[in-house]
């Protein structure tokens, strides 16, 4: 086990693919000299060469589109998009290429492509760098989509995601690359739990509380307060937001009867809205409550002067299992 | 009308000694007027666009140059201070966005970058107002209509096509005025830049592109965006390009003039290369030591665009006390202003985040806004409800 930040374990599983395979390449802008923005590819271009660490010509949709022909060329790219909000000249060629071209070619042609986003709010930065994107693509039928919340996690789950045949969308939490945790370098990717599952992180019998990326933390810190009020929370890191793991959402909700979800993204298409309806169907009778969304408004990233009221902290998460418990709450009172 | 066989009847461009046919150059060589040691050259086919430049407007260029360094190691300073979140500095670059920004009319429309600064300010936008947005207040600090200048783009490149339709827009009104896009010398690589020079060039629009090529995109150098002169890339989807010093606010006037008086009368797009550099760090949240060569600095420092003027009005006597003091003068009183608007600025308001979404109203949102305020009546103290500590 070595103590080190979410940026760097990201950084350590992106060395292990690159010395493990020699068919994986990095391309992204400003990921050579600089090692990124954020630092998560800090010393691969020195180490690998620029051949296998690649910095770009300041182009999404040449990056993307590339490493399709890449991928029709037996290599594996790991594309970084600088910052969530520049995603989007890249999404033509996520969507219509990268997506379907399994599907078009019946399997002959595979896109074991990872796109790694920075992702998320929460650190004062202007427009367009604070996005959470992940719902477009979770639509998206062809595309796996994972969300990573510690740095063990972090540093697996981009090998497992490298190793996928299947194009898969890595988003990091920008807010929390310099937070620190335990990493196990020598972990076995086979013995691993599967990037598809989700994890429990707190156990609890009250009411079921479903985060992902950024706020897997700020969910934990609220089940941490609940339990000085004698609520207690079952924290499920969902991991994996396409496909969702429904086997350990239907678990625990059977168990608690009660349901939050939380995300910065908006609400209206979210991953709130298919985990609420999902088991719903799956699992009605054993709901007491309605299922509850604490996420992002319906606006865009706004201003980070006002940020912190956009982003569901621990007291707008706690205010919503109020309402899934059915204590007094904000909206006490209010029909539907 | 921008229908796509506009522009092929041959309509002058006009200017002095110039016609459509004998300025629509292509890149070549670095057009300069002044030296680095503040020598004026002569150059037959730039030097008749500025021989009106008076001695005073000399003096005036000279004072816009001086006043946006201060304003931008003001807004620096700010930020190191904790009063802006971040600023990109524009430093090296003044005499490539006073010398461009110094030859559009009122009515023409300018759609910059998030480095322009010194463009926002030539068009007459608040020195505080072009802060806001860097501080965190808004997500934009001005409206565009009122100095004919968009708000600050941070999509690469996005803006090159906003210009090509804002010009398109021209052309079907019959109007005379003409869009400037301003992007730097990494944006030439983005689709969005290369669409904008297809649809410029078939509906011959009135805009131009201006580069400025300071020579990096945060750490990749220009040499990684285009294998030749930015420049000559114009010609080849028909666009007529010049290739000026962009430390050399004569020059860029120059050039911006042509372009400017071509797409008037109705000779279509120009590209401009206004080859500059960019001497601090991409924005304050960078370093640009992992990168780049120190020596490369000294280089360009040599051929500082203000002191090179600054010698120039000195050869010609024009760099009187009384000049000094004024600017200086001008250049403290606007940083002062600056900061005192930055550190008064009124304090957003948590509902302000559910207006202008549309234009009418929207009941989902107004429910989700209903939801919210009822939230924030719950706590004493809203600003408690939304605590650093209890988002994180
Ligand atoms: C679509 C998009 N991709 C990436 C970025 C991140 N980014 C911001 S500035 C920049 C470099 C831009 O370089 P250049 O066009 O030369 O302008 P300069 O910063 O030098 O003025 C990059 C890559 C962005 N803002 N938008
Ligand atoms: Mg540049």
């Amino acid at each position: 086990m070595t103590k080190m930040t979410f940026a760097r374990a990201i950084n350590s599983g992106l060395r292990k693919s690159l010395e493990n395979d020699p068919k994986v390449i990095l391309m992204g802008e400003d990921i050579g000299a600089l090692g990124g923005v954020f630092r998560v590819t800090d010393g691969l271009q020195k180490d690998f060469g620029k051949h296998r660490v690649v910095d770009t010509p300041l182009a999404e949709s040449g990056i993307m589109g590339t490493a399709v022909g890449l991928a029709y060329r037996g290599y594996r790219p790991v594309v970084e998009i600088q910052f969530d909000g520049f995603i989007y000249p890249a999404f033509d060629q996520i969507v219509s290429q990268v997506a379907k071209m399994h599907y078009r070619t019946q399997g002959a042609v595979k896109m074991p492509i990872t796109i790694r986003v920075p992702f998320g709010g929460g650190i004062g930065s202007p427009e367009h760098h604070s996005e959470s994107p992940e719902a477009y693509f979770t639509h998206t039928s062809g595309l796996r989509v994972v969300s990573v919340s510690n740095p063990q996690d972090a540093f697996t789950m981009i090998q497992q995601a490298i190793a996928s045949d299947d194009p898969v969308l890595y988003f990091e939490p920008k807010r929390r690359y310099h937070d620190k945790g335990e990493v196990d370098e020598t972990l076995d990717l086979s013995a691993a739990l599967s990037m598809e599952k989700a994890r429990v992180v707190t156990e609890g019998t009250d009411v079921t509380l479903v985060a992902y990326g950024p706020l897997v933390k700020t969910a934990k810190d609220a089940a941490l307060a609940a339990a000085d009020e004698g609520v207690s929370i079952e924290v499920i890191d969902l991991r994996s937001l396409a496909p969702l793991d429904f086997a350990t959402l239907e678990d625990s909700v059977r168990k608690t009867g009660r349901l939050v979800i939380t995300h910065e993204a908006s609400q209206t298409g979210g991953i709130g809205a298919e985990v609420a309806a999902s088991i719903t169907e799956r699992c009605f009778y054993h709901l007491e409550a309605a299922p509850v969304r604490v996420t992002g408004f319906d606006v865009p990233y706004p201003y980070s002067k006002l940020e912190m009221h956009h982003l569901p902290g621990l007291d707008r998460i706690l205010d919503g299992v109020d309402r899934a418990l059915g204590r007094p709450n904000s909206l006490s009172g209010l029909e539907g | 009308m921008f229908t796509d066989d506009a522009g092929k009847g041959g309509i002058s461009a006009g200017g002095p000694g110039n016609s459509a046919g004998s300025n629509r150059r292509t890149g070549g060589d670095l057009v300069q007027l002044i030296t680095p040691g503040g020598e004026r050259v002569s150059h037959p086919e730039f030097d008749p666009w500025v021989q009106d430049v008076s001695d005073e407007q000399l003096g005036a260029l000279y004072e816009d140059m001086v006043v946006i360094r201060r304003i931008d190691a003001e807004a620096t300073a700010l930020q190191r201070q904790g009063e802006l979140a971040l600023w990109p500095p524009l430093l090296g670059q003044e005499a490539s966005q006073i010398g461009s920004a110094r030859a559009l009319r009122d009515d023409d429309f300018v759609f910059p970058s998030y480095r322009d600064n010194g463009v926002a300010y030539c068009r007459g936008v608040n020195p505080e107002d072009i802060v806001k947005a860097w501080r965190g207040n808004a997500l934009a600090g001005w409206d565009p209509y009122t100095v004919n200048i968009a708000t600050q783009q941070i999509i690469i490149g996005a803006q090159t096509l906003h210009a090509t339709g804002y010009a398109m827009g021209i052309q079907n009104d019959g109007a005379d005025s003409v869009a400037v896009a301003y992007f730097g010398d990494g944006a030439t690589s983005e689709g969005d830049v290369n669409e904008a020079l297809v649809f410029a060039a078939s509906f011959q629009s009135p805009v131009v592109f201006f580069c400025q090529n300071n020579h990096w995109a945060i750490s990749e150098p220009v040499r990684l965006q285009s294998h030749i002169q930015i420049a000559d890339r114009a010609a080849g989807f028909g666009i007529p390009s010049m290739r000026v010093d962009g430390n050399d606010v004569l020059a860029v006037m120059a050039a911006t003039r042509i372009a400017i008086d071509r797409a008037r009368h109705g000779g279509g797009p120009t590209f401009i290369e206004s080859v500059t550099y960019r001497m601090g760090p991409h924005t304050t949240a960078d370093d640009p030591t992992r990168y780049r060569d120190a020596n490369e600095l000294e280089d360009w420092a040599a051929k500082d665009p203000i002191s090179r003027l600054k010698s120039l009005l000195d050869r010609k006597g024009l760099l009187t006390e009384e000049l000094e003091t004024a600017v200086a003068a001008k250049a403290d009183a606007v940083a002062k202003a600056l900061r005192a608007g930055t550190i008064n600025m009124p304090e957003p308001q948590p509902m302000d985040i559910f207006k202008h979404v549309y234009s009418t109203p929207h009941s989902p949102l107004d429910r989700q806004q209903d939801h919210y305020s009822r939230y924030l009546a719950s706590f004493g103290d809203p600003a408690e409800a939304a605590s650093e500590e209890g988002a994180r």
